[in-house]
């Protein structure tokens, strides 16, 4: 593969690139002062760069081409975290060292720890939640936020005006958001799949531009604060005891969410939604009410994002429109992409390394999202089914060979 | 009355503006089946790009007219080049992938570009070097109507004859159509598709980036941002006129700036993108093929 052509193709690119790059990574000015900056060490951290991401892509493609049959017997087993699942002894084995790790988690490390990892389980939440949508049902949501939203403001507003506490408004928050959810999917969810994507995302945008217009309901883009934090049986907490509890409700919710999701994933539902994704029409042909499959697809995958802007509301103590910009739909999809659509273990990895990864890597935090714009494309181009992917249930039988 | 009209040729220009973006969208629509959600990202580069060359240009004393046309030539050239480039980036790879996977990618596409600008240049709005004088035979009118506006008016009025020109009678735009219509015939008949991809791409582009260089110098700053609204207002008017074709677009975009420039004067300026949604969503809901579009079944 190191031939002189593919190095002569390789410093083309980089060339290329250099030249597409160079207006805006080069040259920077300063349009008030009048001054001009020519940042020539740009284009050679470019050239290079280019030039072994070119060679990376190129030794990926190689390694494909050129891999030996058997890959196709390996998938079906998949991967190496799949195996551990299957095994039981080894099953038993792994939940007990993460439950271990997740009861000592906020006794061990900071307060400030702990609530990185309450932020990251809320983000395994959410992914599981879109995953329900977009991973099994094959529905694209780019407006996903907006339910999120729609739980959070649900709960500020009903705690700032009536008192309401966490505990009654959970459930009020999550249906309302699944109200939300069956309103906008009702007229919608018989349009085509990428059609789809772009009304969710305008929805998502209005619910927002409301928000932040309409200063009498939700008190513009000043937003709201001090809504109380979720309270122990009606005892109130100090904030280092709050944010270990919040920690240990999100613990819960993970496990629920999981167990209903896998039970899900196993119900006639959860197999109706799969055939939908997989051939609309066949599947109407099977006798599946497509419309109202669609529909609970996307009020549950609701549903779970307004719980989840509740818990939001609760911990943060504070809400305004900036929380919910389409950006934070979109790192909810990269999360479902990258963990792998409808596998629920690939989701929950998705999750943690996209939002733990910035936070210990402060340095890179400000790439943080050029990495998952990067992160959507390459996995579609590389890795379509993700980190873990999802394993089909299939039933195969042992052919016996003919002895000749 | 004054305010009327006034309103008018502000909807107008708003209109062709978007449909100088939006007739991307239709083009890559019609040809590929493909919502390309980067493209008010390449807007937003060709934007930048003419407003960097403006500047620099400006700096080192050049003439206002040599600035223009090199500017605009700039904008025209890299944002075509992007275009080009994010096609067989993000796109080429996945044309027999399922329908989403592309659509997925376009939305990486558009996240990343705009925060590779983000990072190469600044999150502040930079204000945008006036390249378009005040005309002295505007001046009766200039309350009503801005030199500005004319020439976008102007422009686009220009762009468009040229384009049709393009898809009418030249040999790629011949192919062009031929590709949309049927691409497996198309390929049989001897027209290398991925050149006409490629192709359709870097006009859609070259369009596009003339927009950004209108919207700027008529809005007067820019910043990473700006892209993503003006796309999805954009995808509205295309939508708006039946997504893949032609005229729709146009016609979508001139509903749309209008009824936009009316509201904002007479309703609220504060939900001025809200209307833009909202009709987005009613005509999906309503008439999805759009004004001019045809209806299609789905085969199986």
């Amino acid at each position: 593969m190191f031939s002189l052509k593919e190095l002569k193709k390789g410093l083309l690119t980089s060339l290329w690139f250099v030249f597409l790059t160079f207006p805006i990574v080069v040259i920077k000015v300063d349009p008030i002062a009048r001054t001009v900056v020519w940042r020539w060490e740009n284009v050679a951290y470019m050239a290079i760069g280019t030039f072994l991401v070119y060679f990376l892509v190129r030794f990926i493609q190689y390694r494909r081409e050129n891999r030996p049959k058997p890959a196709a017997a390996r998938e079906k087993t998949g991967s190496i975290v799949h195996r551990i699942l299957q095994n039981p002894t080894q099953r038993v084995f792994l939940v007990a060292v993460v439950a271990t790790i997740a009861v000592f988690f906020p006794h061990v490390l900071s307060s400030y720890q702990t609530n990185v990892m309450t932020t990251a389980l809320m983000y395994v939440v959410l992914g599981l939640g879109l995953n329900i949508v977009v991973g099994m049902a094959g529905l694209l949501d780019l407006g996903f936020v907006a339910f999120y939203a729609v739980g959070a403001y649900t709960y500020s507003l009903l705690n700032l005006h009536y008192g309401l506490g966490f505990w009654t408004i959970l459930p009020v928050g999550g249906l309302m958001a699944a109200f939300f959810g069956v309103m906008l999917g009702f007229p919608v969810l018989r349009l085509r799949g990428d059609y789809l994507a772009i009304v969710t995302l305008g929805f998502g945008e209005i619910i927002r531009l409301i928000l932040e217009n309409w200063g009498e309901f939700s008190k513009g883009p000043s937003g709201i604060s001090n809504i109380s934090r979720p309270s122990f049986f009606g005892i109130e907490l100090g904030l280092e005891q709050s944010i270990i509890y919040t920690y240990y409700l999100m613990v819960i919710f993970v496990v629920i969410t999981i167990f209903i999701v896998n039970r899900l994933q196993d119900s006639r539902l959860g197999r109706a939604w799969i055939a939908l994704r997989e051939d609309e029409i066949a599947c109407q042909a099977m006798g599946i009410d497509k419309r109202k499959t669609k529909l609970v697809a996307f009020s549950l995958g609701a549903f779970w994002a307004g719980i989840m802007g509740v818990m939001f509301a609760a911990k943060t103590t504070f809400v305004n429109p900036s929380s919910f910009t389409f950006l934070e739909s979109a790192i909810i999809l990269a999360i479902v992409v990258l963990g792998g659509m409808g596998s629920i273990i690939g989701v929950i990895f998705g999750a943690l390394i996209l939002i733990l990864m910035p936070e210990y890597l402060r340095a890179l935090s400000e790439y943080r999202m050029l990495a998952f714009g990067g992160i959507l494309v390459c996995m579609m181009v590389f890795r379509p089914q993700g980190l873990i992917s999802n394993i089909r249930r299939t039933y195969t039988f042992e052919k016996k060979l003919p002895k000749n | 009355m004054d305010y009327f009209i006034e309103l008018f040729f502000s909807g107008l220009t708003r209109g062709s503006i978007y449909a100088l973006i939006a007739l991307g969208y239709t083009m890559v629509y019609g040809i590929i089946g493909l919502i390309n959600f980067a493209h008010g990202e390449i807007y937003m580069i060709g934007a930048f790009t003419s407003f960097i060359v403006a500047t620099v240009l400006s700096i080192y004393g050049f003439p206002l007219l040599a600035i223009v046309i090199i500017a605009g030539i700039a904008a025209v050239v890299w944002s075509s080049s992007y275009g080009f480039t994010i096609e067989k980036i993000a796109y080429k790879p996945l044309r027999h992938a399922p329908r989403l996977s592309p659509l997925i990618s376009a939305i990486g596409m558009s996240i990343f570009l705009q925060n590779y600008v983000l990072l190469a240049q600044t999150s502040d709005f930079l204000p945008f070097p006036t390249l378009i004088p005040d005309f002295p035979f505007m001046e009766p009118i200039a309350h009503i109507v801005g030199s500005t506006d004319l020439m976008i008016l102007v422009t686009t009025v220009v762009v468009m004859i040229a384009l049709t020109f393009v898809i009418k009678f030249t040999k790629i735009g011949k192919a062009m159509r031929a590709t949309a219509q049927d691409r497996t015939m198309a390929t049989l008949v001897g027209i290398n598709v991925n050149n006409v991809i490629s192709a359709t791409f870097i006009v859609g582009s070259a369009l596009a980036a003339v927009g950004g260089l209108l919207i700027a110098s008529h809005i007067g700053q820019i910043n990473f941002y700006i892209g993503f609204l003006a796309g999805i207002k954009a995808f509205t008017a295309a939508v708006l006129g039946g997504i893949g074709s032609i005229p729709g677009a146009v016609l979508g975009s001139l509903i749309l700036g209008l009824t936009e420039s009316f509201a904002t004067g007479y309703v609220s300026s504060d939900y001025e993108d809200v209307f833009a949604f909202m009709l987005l969503v009613l005509i999906l809901i309503f008439k999805p093929s759009g004004l001019l579009g045809k209806a299609t079944n789905q085969k199986v």
